[in-house]
């Protein structure tokens, strides 16, 4: 059975260059001196360090806690001593830090014990929080934690299941050289995937012009019932949404998962992860790296996460002319901002850039509207509009006309004649537009607070104010009764409201009361001190004597005494 | 540093403004053959006041001069105002449109990319009002006298009768308001030899050559088939409707289609990106409301031909026709409320 | 004459009657343009304005007994919004209630503080946490970084830290802004 395919718009056929990469076997990256492993590698939030430095760690322990459900483990990538918990920069556009643990290798490789699962006989969610627990990530560049796409949602169970070996950008070919070699693996991993969310069909999509991975996945495939589908060759088709409408004609709109639509689709490499993580207990500590583009030898390597790239990329020798290198493909990935950063999961491939093979940008002309951006959209937006809204900071229609929904493919950049960098604007007005909401949102939990905390002082000091009329009522009944017990009335119960207008006819044994009240509340001002400084070491008390001193001083300036504590 | 994508298609404005230009050479050449030298003339003389004018405009608004007049866009616009204008208007009509087109249509509203209407399409409507008899001028079929043409276009010589006529369209607007003449489309068409069988002759093989060029554009993906096609196809439907009604009034949809401006228009006029709408369906209304408002004008305006007019009426509709006409995104297909925020 | 005089009278009364109905069938309660221009505010409820919150500020903007330009927390861009909103124009901050700061959070050096409560009892939002005598600390995510927790405190163990950029929270730069950027690079 053939599944039926579908077309979706756009896309562009930059030529493939993946022929340069896929000569030779994936070579085993040599085991680096210093490894430093990022905390935050997916989604969700940056796991808690469960080492100390200077503690001794084996290969696979884990060294970072999953925060909540929402972020996956992190893994020792080989057994070494943790010299350091520390903010190092990462492989980001940004070039900012985030914390690390930095790992020096004893070379030794031992590993922790590795408790193979037998998933037919383990439950889902046993199975999820394995995943979860060794670290599973999407493995095609987005590093989305694979335990959360693999909840059933709300619409009711994932009918199929899509393994997308698509690999459709230009020069990456680190999927491809895995499905040739591993597509054993591959297909397991599947069916544990399968098996979790129970299925009915899989579906691998692969790209037409990758013959070798799909014979190899074809002959690995039947005995897992397993169907090895050839999509046609144009960018973006290994985009998971591109590849979900490819094979099934669901369109997965913004904001939504897979899952509310019956429908998950998890990178090859990441199928084989699980595969490894379920039934031979190792977590996710390497992946393969294509290093490639201006180099003498191009190929693919498995790294251990946490290797640095310029390690890695004496493998391959870049030629003199190498003027950057790109993490990921030459569609989406992005300029490093140095070279002695560490290889994480979402990182599929090196290309070492020279003007010959990437020219450098020409000067932007204006936009001419050709509409060559709008055949080009496979999310079918029109590029032009969003540029024009981007670029005037005007969000609101930027949103409207649906930028959120931009995959940021670069397709439209790509076909551009006036050359105008279009992804880099839609990412500007995209970080801009959440940091905006992030500031929206916290504005209005500072405003709910603040008017809570209002409410609460008003409530406190109606309270309070009650009590005074209440004691004041007593106190004045008191007196009555001590000078003419004979005409004593009650006083009738006073509310907070009353108390403040009433009390200036009150007689002058009520003043009498207040002036005692005053001069016990100053006797009592000047006899308070902060108590808990009283078991202070001496240094301490020295300096809050310093410190008290410096207040009587001011206090003597300002010749107002400071507030009181209450 | 920039981000992604760090590849480009070998594409560039200046490219696809040499392919329109090279696009029109099939219709400029049969334009040559039955209408002589002359309309390389203006078409050099637009080309050199665009370029000075595009070059003045760029180094008083401070843009890099080389940078922007290589894109080939100003060209495209004295092309267009040289091919819409009679190949014996004089000299300085031509130059002072051209310049007109340039520095205020374009330039005034920001340069390339900004202009909301079409500039060659401003140049005419101008020339059309200020010098409406210069504008009627048209050569006859057959009057390839090169050196008359020189001295009508350099030394304002006026065109002998014998050299000039109404152009089919004029002919038809012109004698067919004199309701005493009793003149039928048929009578009129058919009363001189010149006017030829479908749209006057000359005409019909220059409005060839202009699809020619076109369908090559739409080969090359410069246009779409949506304004074209919704163009033609519009003027050919108004066009049957009231000729089967009233044949004797209203002329059938060949002769509008290949007569006066319409396929020039059709394919190098209306799909101008910048001025025209960018939607798949935007493109359709644009396009058909051209070819009514064309239509109407022809036949009960004041001017021969309406494309001009009829272009810059509905540029004025372009940002409303866009907006009322963003199609459906990628997965919001079947709720489009859903998207609005 | 008198006919024309008497339509006109007419459409008068029958205008105003409507106008009357409308007033009153579609009055909109509460102020909206004041929660409008409480919520272009940044909610810092910090009170260098001059009044004593945010929302006192929205309502003597709308009262128009305020300057637009007195918020340095909402900075430039607030100025700018509030402008759009009152249709009025743009003025630059005013100097004599401060000027735009970088976003910044209070931290509270725990070693010094005396557990005094004097900070808890000035921020406006209630991020500080802490009892009587015992440390307290500033629950960072929902500190506003009014600074009003600064001068109470008897030890000035309260700095006010700038928030660092984070990946997560890293902003793309404006592009032609880059480009320039670079060519003086």
């Amino acid at each position: 059975m053939l599944a039926t395919l579908f077309k979706f718009k756009g896309g562009v056929k930059p030529a493939s260059h993946k022929d340069e990469s896929t000569q030779t076997p994936i070579a085993p990256a040599p085991l680096p001196p210093l490894l430093v492993v990022p905390l935050r590698q997916s989604a969700g939030g940056t796991p808690q360090p469960l080492v100390k430095p200077g503690q001794k760690v084996l290969k696979g322990e884990r060294i970072g806690a999953p925060e909540e459900n929402f972020s996956s483990a992190i893994h020792a990538p080989t057994s070494g001593t943790v010299r350091a918990i520390e903010p190092r920069m990462l492989p980001h556009p940004s070039g900012l830090s985030a914390p690390c643990v930095v790992l020096e290798a004893d070379g030794e490789e031992r590993w922790i014990e590795r408790v193979p699962v037998d998933y037919a006989a383990a439950s889902p969610d046993a199975l999820r929080d394995l995943l979860r627990d060794a670290g599973i990530v999407g493995l095609g560049g987005a590093a989305f934690p694979s335990h959360i796409k693999l909840k059933p949602g709300a619409a009711g169970r994932i009918g199929t299941l899509i393994i997308n070996g698509a690999e459709c950008e230009p020069w990456i070919s680190c999927d491809d050289m895995l499905m040739r070699e591993r597509a054993e693996g591959i297909v397991r991993g599947a069916a544990i995937l399968r098996h979790i969310v129970s299925a009915d069909r899989v579906l691998v999509g692969i790209e037409d012009n990758k013959p070798q991975a799909i014979a190899a996945l074809r002959a690995a495939a039947p005995a897992a019932g397993i169907e090895v589908v050839p999509v046609p060759t144009r960018y973006p088709a290994g985009g998971e949404k591109q590849l979900i409408r490819v094979l099934t004609g669901i369109e997965i709109p913004y904001g939504r998962l897979g899952t509310e639509f019956g429908v998950q689709c998890f990178n090859v490499g990441t199928a084989y992860s699980a595969h490894r993580a379920i039934e031979l207990g190792e977590p996710l500590i390497s992946r393969i790296v294509t290093l490639t583009g201006n180099v003498e030898r191009p190929g693919n390597v498995e790294v251990p996460i946490g290797t640095p790239i310029d390690g890695l990329l004496k493998l391959v020798s870049p030629k003199a002319d190498t003027d950057r290198f790109i993490m990921g493909g030459p569609m989406m990935g992005f300029t490093l901002p140095r070279t002695d950063l560490p290889v994480t999961k979402a990182a599929n491939c090196i290309l070492a850039a020279s003007p010959a093979l990437f020219p450098p940008q020409v000067p932007e002309m204006p936009c001419i509207r050709c509409g060559a951006c709008t055949r080009a959209c496979p999310a079918e937006l029109q590029p032009h509009e969003l540029y024009w809204f981007s670029r005037a900071k005007n969000f609101g229609k930027a949103q409207e006309y649906g930028i959120f929904d931009c995959i940021e493919c670069g397709c439209c950049a790509y076909v551009c004649p006036s050359n105008i960098r279009l992804v880099d604007y839609y990412r500007f007005a995209k970080t801009s537009m959440r940091a905006l909401e992030r500031e929206k949102t916290a504005s209005d939990a500072a405003r709910q607070r603040f008017e809570f905390r209002n409410q609460r002082e008003e409530r406190e000091k109606a309270e309070k104010a009650a009590r005074l009329a209440a004691k004041t009522a007593a106190a004045r009944q008191a007196i009555a009764g001590a000078e003419k017990p004979a005409a004593a009335v009650p006083a009738p119960a006073q509310t907070a409201e009353e108390s403040a207008p009433a009390l200036p006819q009150l007689d002058e044994a009520k003043k009498a009361l207040i002036a005692a009240a005053i001069a016990r509340a100053q006797a009592q001002k000047e006899g308070v001190q902060p108590k808990n400084i009283d078991n202070l070491v001496p240094e301490k008390q020295a300096e809050i004597r310093e410190i008290e001193a410096r207040r009587a001083k001011v206090r003597e300036l300002a010749k107002t005494p400071p507030e009181e504590p209450v | 540093m920039n981000g992604s994508p760090h590849l480009h298609q070998p594409v560039s404005v200046q490219l696809v403004m040499l392919k329109v230009l090279v696009a029109l050479v099939p219709g400029i050449a049969a334009y040559v053959w039955f209408f002589g030298a002359a309309i390389l003339v203006q078409i050099a003389l637009a080309s050199a006041a665009a370029l000075a004018g595009e070059a003045a405009m760029l180094r008083l608004r401070g843009k890099p001069v080389g940078l922007f007049l290589a894109d080939g866009s100003a060209l495209v616009t004295a092309w267009l105002i040289a091919l819409t204008f009679p190949p014996i208007a004089p000299w300085w009509l031509t130059v002072s449109a051209t310049l007109f087109a340039i520095v205020v249509a374009k330039h005034l509203y920001g340069g390339l990319g900004q202009n909301p209407f079409n500039p060659a399409m401003v140049a005419f409507a101008v020339a059309i009002i200020a010098f409406p008899a210069l504008m009627s001028q048209w050569p006859a079929v057959g009057f390839t006298d090169f050196a008359a043409q020189l001295g009508m276009i350099f030394k304002s010589q006026s065109p002998q009768d014998a050299v000039t006529m109404a152009t089919p369209l004029d002919a038809l607007r012109t004698q067919l308001h004199v309701p005493e003449a009793r003149a039928t489309v048929a009578g009129i068409l058919g009363s001189h030899a010149s006017f030829g069988n479908i749209g006057g002759k000359g005409w019909e093989w220059i409005a060839l050559g202009y699809l020619a060029g076109g369908l090559w554009l739409l080969q090359q993906r410069i246009i779409t088939w949506h304004v074209p096609a919704a163009f033609l196809a519009t003027l050919a439907l108004i066009a049957t409707g009231f000729s089967l009604a009233s044949p004797d009034r209203y002329a059938g949809p060949v002769f509008h289609v290949v007569t006066g401006g319409a396929m020039l228009g059709a394919f190098f006029i209306l799909t101008d990106p910048v001025s025209g709408a960018t939607t798949p369906r935007g493109k359709l209304i644009f396009a058909a409301g051209v070819a009514l408002l064309v239509w109407i004008i022809r036949t009960f305006g004041a001017y021969p031909d309406g494309l001009a007019f009829g272009v810059l009426l509905m540029n004025l509709c372009v940002p409303l026709i866009d907006m009322g006409t963003q199609p459906p995104v990628f997965g919001h297909k079947d709720s489009k409320k859903e998207r609005k925020p | 004459m008198i006919t024309a005089l008497l339509v006109m009278a007419g459409i008068a009364v029958v205008l105003g009657a409507l106008l009357g109905y409308a007033s009153i069938r579609f009055k909109v309660k509460g102020d909206p343009l004041v929660d409008k221009i409480d919520a272009i505010l940044p909610q810092t409820q910090c009170g260098q304005c001059g009044f004593a919150g945010c929302k006192p500020y929205a309502q003597a903007i709308a009262r128009g007994e305020a300057e637009i330009n007195q918020c340095p927390p909402g900075g430039e861009e607030g100025i700018r919004k509030l402008a759009d909103l009152l249709g009025k124009e743009f003025k630059p901050l005013s100097a004599e209630h401060g000027t735009e700061k970088p976003k910044q959070v209070a931290v509270i050096d725990e070693a010094l503080c005396i557990g005094c409560t004097l900070c808890a009892q000035a921020c406006p939002v209630d991020a500080i946490v802490g009892a009587a005598k015992q440390m307290h600390t500033v629950v960072a995510p929902l500190c506003t970084g009014c600074e009003l927790c600064v001068p109470p405190c008897p030890v000035d163990c309260i700095a006010m830290v700038p928030v660092p950029e984070t990946v997560e929270t890293w902003k793309w730069k404006y592009p032609v802004v880059q480009m320039k950027v670079v060519e003086h690079a």
